[in-house]
Formats: C-alpha cells, sequence, structure tokens
C-alpha cells in the first residue's frame, strides 16, 4: 500500500502543484490540501489510468451526502489507497 | 454550422459505438455576423468555436454512448492546437474518441480536419451529470435525432 500511497501523493503534487512534501498518508485531499472538484477530476484520471481501474468516485459521494459513510473513507489518502488496491486487485485479468 | 444558434458541427457521417468514435461534418457558413467580425476583411472561423465543434461532437458522442442518460458538460480543455485558418464555405471533419469513462467525468480526444490537413485538436474533459431538467433531456434527444443518431 505504501506504493499506492506515493503514487498519489506523486498525482496529487504534479496535477495540483501542492508540494509533495506536504503530503501524507493521513491528509485529507480536499480539507488538508485544498483540492477542488476540477482538481478531483485531474486526480481521478490520473489515478484510473495509473492503476487501470475506474473509481466509483460517484457513488462515494452520494455515500456521503447520505451520511452513509464519511468523507474520512475515501479521502484521507491512507483510505484512498487501501481502496485503490482493492479496485486494482479485483480488476479483471487482461487478455 | 449555424455560428449564432451556437451549432457547431452538422450531421454524423460515421459512428463506431465499439470503437467509441464519431465523426461529423461542420459546414462553416458563407456569411454570419461572427464572420463579419472575426475579422473585418479576413474572415476566419474563430479558435474557440473549433474547440466547441470539437467539443459537441464529443458530447454527441457522449450522448450516443451512454443513450442520452446524462449530459456531458464542458470541464476542461487541454493541449489544444488551432493549426490553420478556417475560412467561410469550408468543410469540416470533426472527430471525437473516447479515451476514458470514468466516474462522472469522460476524457475524449478532438480533432478537426479540412480537405484532408489538420486544422484543430484538443484533450477535452467533460462532468457528466445527470440531466439537471427534463427540458433539457428532451432538447438532447431531439438534437441526437436531428444530427442523424439514431
Amino acid at each position: 500500500m505504501a506504493d499506492t500511497i506515493d503514487a498519489i501523493a506523486e498525482i496529487i503534487a504534479s496535477t495540483c502543484n501542492v508540494d509533495r512534501a506536504t503530503i501524507t498518508p493521513e491528509s485529507h485531499i480536499i480539507d488538508d490540501l485544498g483540492v477542488d472538484s476540477l482538481d478531483f477530476l485531474d486526480i481521478a484520471f490520473a489515478i484510473d489510468k495509473r492503476f487501470g481501474i475506474k473509481m466509483p468516485v460517484e457513488g462515494w459521494m452520494e455515500d456521503v451526502n447520505a451520511g452513509r459513510a464519511s468523507s474520512d473513507d475515501f479521502f484521507i489518502l491512507r483510505n484512498l489507497a487501501t481502496r485503490i488496491d482493492a479496485l486494482a486487485a479485483a480488476r479483471p485479468a487482461s487478455a | 454550422m449555424e455560428l449564432e444558434a451556437f451549432r457547431l458541427v452538422d450531421r454524423v457521417e460515421t459512428l463506431s459505438l465499439p470503437e467509441r468514435r464519431i465523426v461529423m461534418r461542420g459546414e462553416v457558413p458563407l456569411r454570419s455576423s461572427i464572420l463579419d467580425a472575426h475579422f473585418p476583411g479576413h474572415p476566419i472561423m474563430p479558435g474557440v468555436l473549433l474547440i466547441e465543434a470539437m467539443a459537441q461532437a464529443s458530447g454527441y458522442l457522449l450522448l450516443a454512448l451512454d443513450g442520452c442518460a446524462r449530459m456531458p458538460f464542458l470541464a476542461e480543455v487541454r493541449e489544444a492546437k488551432l493549426r490553420a485558418f478556417v475560412p467561410p464555405g469550408g468543410i469540416l471533419s470533426v472527430e471525437a474518441d473516447l479515451e476514458h469513462d470514468g466516474s462522472g467525468y469522460a476524457v475524449t480526444r478532438g480533432r478537426i480536419a479540412r480537405e484532408g490537413k489538420r486544422v484543430a485538436e484538443a484533450e477535452l474533459r467533460f462532468r457528466t451529470v445527470p440531466f439537471p431538467s427534463p427540458e433539457l433531456r428532451a432538447r438532447m434527444v431531439a438534437a441526437v435525432r436531428d444530427v442523424g443518431i439514431a
């Protein structure tokens, strides 16, 4: 998972012009790093491409808005990395 | 094309859902108040409208792919290149390929050619959201039909 955290941090730093040194596994992407929705679109695209997945961001946001989950569950870097690893592991093997 | 009506593509020439690709035709009008002003004595299609043409072709592709379930809104234009002037009467081939279908967003690659030569290209990113009103969806369904998408 450490590799995934590093990869996400690099993506955020390069996509959103955030100092890499300020990004930790406990950083909340929105609350701590100031990422807005357009920046997050770019981050989502970079992550989807990097890991060959489709992050279900809309479903996550629905859960947050409906009170079924906390935004921490998805947007703290360590938690996001866990979800990305799970999505990547569930990815169908390519032919 | 009807520049004043913001209709920048006319008809579908080819659409491949498996290849996630569309090619549309756009005929630049011979007369338009926009071309009169851009520029007096040297009328050319404004570059921002070339980008809009690629965005509209991309939008029709996205609508065709999801059966008009969601509305694409242009959110970001990247790596845009405007390579050549387009005069009144120019016939444009406006292409779009879906590069990535994300959760609540999509990324396309647009290109425009005229007489076989590259005119413009860009990467376009869209937010794709449920239609904000039934009126808009009805208008888009009609527009999809009007440009030749069954």
